[in-house]
């Protein structure tokens, strides 16, 4: 085998930088993640607006119309009867928070079908981190949406305690990373786009309706028993309450640690996923040795 | 002939920009790559040659970790993909075949997106974008969104997109398909400027022979194999053939089954 001489000053061509990332590198290649899902939702004027709609839709005509027929009883955290239109606010709450989760993950299937994963993924930065730096990008998105519609349901005359504004924020993120961390997990393991909207159907609406959103949990219970469990085991059930219990400045302890359990289960699953030598990304990889 | 590992380029003493050993890949029953061998120096200009379907765009996506390498080691100036693969990626750039710009995002949107996954921000991204903007002759675009591009264009912008982070090893697959001659003969010359004068090794994925010039060091692939390695006029001469492309014809109608390098 021939080899060519190289020029002289091409020969003391070496590898580039070495050593690891400090801190700060970090904190750019978080911040560059977050304004891309920022810009984009930006540009996406149509997706601002439907996730705003959405859960206004509910409160002003869904609310209005069931108000008279879904009573609420003085349950915790409320202290006195509360308006039907004030039960379902955390609810909807989580259902922003819930569809914009579902949202990214589809954003995450767009993206690997046009090929622009794969930037993302190519990164010499630890995949888990991009991960769960594209996660805190969905989050706070998702987080703007729900605050978007609490104005606006302010102005209906749905009032939380001020402070409580403040408060749910933890709330708010914990579950959005729940939710983007459960839409990442389901986005590894979809192929196509138009597989995603079976997911949609199969996870969106029963994770929401099978929870306490819209109806207290002991009237499920007496309506019916197998629905209660189904609602026991939904994660989103706690992210609801999580995020109802934060409004008054109280803390659903249970709800805390299911919500902050499921947070760790799916994000470590779609980091498994997303890995190359472990996950569900390299199924259709090798399975056998040298032919 | 038997050689397995064969090396395109350089004087044999520096790290290997890229280090191809014994890669094997199947997708469920169907091998794409076997026991495929080969390296490239550092500031060298190599086309990784194959018909569609001969397994470049998998040995890409394997080289960019993207896949993970199960059979046989890649390194990239040392630096061995599975076990470090962040100091890999940090010393190649990737240019892939399907096109990856945000169509939403401006030019500057796309390349300080990429800046900050390698870590660079603020005013070290502006420059760098801005220099390499003038570097494949797109200065002025920044504000255009990447939607108004032509392919020839947004090709430009992937380039400068790969260099931003300043690596030593450019990867490129199939960078010129689906643009007309023009723009096609414009990024080509603006790869090989950039190996002549910045010393980046560049792998150029291609089936398309005219692209190849007869100083450049070639791989052949077919269906998964490897069968030539050397320089083109190494290949041309040991296939007995009087151009490339007679030699690429050659090479893809070979019968033999094994890995044939072809090495004067």
């Amino acid at each position: 085998m021939s080899t060519s001489a190289m020029p002289q000053k091409l020969a003391s061509v070496t590898p580039v930088r070495s050593g690891a990332f400090g801190l700060r590198h970090y904190l750019v290649c978080l911040k560059g993640i977050v304004l891309r899902e920022c810009l984009r939702f930006l540009h996406q004027r149509e997706r601002f607006i439907s996730s705003l709609v959405r859960p206004l839709v509910w409160l002003f005509i869904f609310a209005a119309g069931f108000r008279q027929v879904l009573g609420v009883s003085i349950i915790p955290p409320y202290k006195t009867y509360v308006l039907y239109e004030v039960y379902i606010t955390p609810g909807l709450c989580g259902m922003i928070l819930l569809f914009s989760g579902m949202q990214s993950s589809l954003s995450m299937v767009y993206d690997r079908e046009m090929g622009n994963m794969r930037t993302l993924l190519v990164s010499p930065f630890p995949r888990w981190f991009l991960l769960v730096s594209k996660m805190l990008a969905g989050v706070a998105v998702s987080i703007a949406q729900v605050y978007a519609f609490l104005i606006v349901a302010w102005f209906w005359g749905v009032k939380a305690p001020p402070l409580g504004y403040l408060f749910v924020l933890p709330a708010l993120f914990l579950s959005g990373m729940m939710l983007c961390a459960l839409g990442m997990l389901l986005s590894s393991v979809i192929k196509q786009l138009e597989n995603f909207a079976g997911i949609m159907n199969f996870v969106i609406f029963p994770g929401y309706f099978a929870s306490p959103a819209l109806y207290p949990l002991w009237r499920i219970q007496e309506a019916s028993p197998l629905l209660y469990k189904i609602c026991i085991v939904n994660p989103f059930t706690y992210a609801v309450e999580l995020i109802r219990f934060a409004f008054y400045g109280q803390v659903d302890w249970v709800s805390l640690g299911v919500v902050a359990g499921c947070t760790l289960l799916f994000l470590a699953g779609a980091i498994i996923a997303y890995d190359p030598s472990r996950g569900l990304m390299t199924r259709k990889q090798d399975t056998g040795g040298n032919a | 002939m038997s050689v397995q590992h064969v090396r395109t380029g350089g004087s044999g003493n520096e790290v290997a920009a890229l280090d191809v050993v014994g890669v094997s890949h199947s997708y469920g029953p169907k091998r794409a790559l076997n026991n495929v061998s080969f390296s490239i120096a550092p500031a060298t200009f190599t086309v990784l040659l194959g018909l569609n379907g001969a397994g470049k765009t998998t040995l890409f996506s394997l080289i960019s970790h993207l896949y993970d390498t199960r059979h046989g080691s890649i390194r990239i100036f040392g630096h061995d993909i599975r076990r470090a693969s962040g100091e890999a990626l940090r010393c190649v750039g990737i240019v892939f075949q399907a096109r990856t710009l945000d169509l939403d995002l401006s030019v500057y949107q796309n390349l300080s997106y990429h800046a900050s996954l390698h870590g660079i921000g603020g005013g070290e991204a502006r420059q760098r974008i801005a220099a390499l903007l003038e570097t494949v002759d797109m200065q002025g675009r920044e504000h255009d969104k990447a939607r108004s591009l032509s392919g020839g264009q947004m090709r430009r912008i992937e380039i400068a997109r790969a260099l931003l982070h300043r690596p030593s090893l450019l990867l490129l697959d199939e960078a010129t398909v689906g643009l007309d001659v023009q723009s096609r003969a414009g990024i080509l010359a603006t790869i090989r400027r950039l190996v002549e004068i910045e010393g980046i090794g560049v792998l150029w994925a291609t089936h398309l022979i005219d692209e190849v010039d007869d100083g450049d060091h070639a791989v052949v692939l077919r269906q998964g194999n490897l069968v030539a390695s050397g320089t083109v006029s190494d290949l041309i001469q040991a296939s007995g053939a009087d151009s490339i492309r007679d030699a690429f014809s050659k090479l893809n109608r070979a019968e033999t089954a094994g890995i044939a390098e072809i090495s004067p």
